[in-house]
């Protein structure tokens, strides 16, 4: 399961950021596909990237002058949150491929959760409100409002996105200041965390996740648990990256549906379905 | 009891007749065209510039 989806991660990045010419030359590609989104955070400013990101979507709908209902961008998240929930996150994000990269790394002892973890968690529903909506709703630079998560936070913009267009387009590079070390800053302290703490930016940041979390009791995609079968051996929940329980893990929105459960699991109580054969 | 319990079942089935409408609005209102803007330019918030 591991390597299937290492596989699934590595081909769907490379599809979805497989614009060579753009990290050869500097430049973005600006194609029909940008209309739209990927389901993952990939920043569109990524020199390969053939789509846009839906997180970026919706705050650039947000900055329109007044106040609109941004239901493009809703299509999206209902789209892919119904058929997919955080399944996204556990196998299309590359962000969360560079964390997992990371996280194998043979340094330090490995942790599942930060301290705090019970109140931690809540970060990522507080950078959707107020940096995401609130803040790209009434934070102003002049006339024009800003993407207050692209701007400050969003460390998959900087590596995607800066850290490539920067290394190759020297008229963006001498424009680098005081922002780009602040967010460069943020980059590199999650990357180091990465190491030692299963994607920290997935579990306590990213808003996507937050909002592709609400959608995995119903998703389509589901990791079922057969209670009467289990033998409460807790093999899942000691695979499990988030440490989930099995009781947890078919309806957390902390679950990425990663699968360690599923492979994990000596009487195979705990597999993928979907929300048809589960209701039967 | 059987009832929310299909409706859980099939909400994915609602999500995305509501993704479906929401797609058809926001394209109505030209919103694609507003993120296909956003996207074809380089982003200077994204990169740390502006």
């Amino acid at each position: 399961m591991k390597k299937i989806r290492l596989a699934v991660q590595l081909l769907y990045t490379a599809i979805t950021n497989g614009y060579i010419y753009g990290f050869l030359s500097g430049k973005i590609y600006r194609g029909k596909m940008k209309y739209a989104c990927v389901p993952g955070l990939n920043c569109y400013s990524c020199p390969g990237a053939i789509a846009s990101c839906p997180i970026g979507a919706l705050q650039a709908l947000l900055n329109q002058k007044g106040y609109q209902i941004p239901f493009g961008a809703l299509g999206i998240f209902f789209l892919f949150g119904s058929l997919l929930g955080r399944f996204v996150c556990g196998w299309l994000c590359p962000f969360g491929l560079l964390q997992d990269l990371l996280y194998k790394l043979p340094l330090f002892r490995k942790r599942k959760r930060l301290p705090c973890h019970y109140i931690l968690k809540y970060g990522k529903y507080a950078v959707l409100i107020l940096l995401v909506c609130i803040g790209s709703l009434f934070l102003f630079r002049g006339f024009a409002k800003i993407p207050a998560f692209c701007k400050f936070l969003c460390p998959s913009g900087t590596f995607f996105g800066a850290l490539p267009l920067l290394g190759t387009n020297k008229l963006l590079r001498s424009q680098a200041g005081g922002l780009f070390f602040w967010k460069f800053g943020i980059l590199l302290g999650i990357l180091l965390v990465s190491v030692k703490v299963f994607r920290p930016f997935c579990q306590y940041l990213c808003p996507l996740g937050a909002i592709y979390g609400w959608f995995n009791r119903f998703s389509l995609v589901q990791i079922h648990w057969e209670k009467e079968d289990c033998t409460y051996c807790m093999a899942c929940k000691k695979a499990c990256p988030v440490g989930l329980s099995p009781e947890e893990i078919s309806v957390s929105p902390e679950c990425i549906r990663c699968g360690e459960c599923v492979h994990s699991c000596p009487r195979g109580c705990v597999h993928f379905t979907n929300s048809f054969s589960k209701s039967g | 009891m059987r009832f929310w319990k299909s409706c859980k079942a099939y909400g994915w089935i609602l999500g995305l007749a509501a993704a479906f409408a929401c797609m058809i609005i926001g394209s109505m209102q030209g919103q694609f065209l507003i993120i296909w803007q956003k996207a074809a330019m380089i982003c200077l918030e994204c990169i740390g510039i502006g």
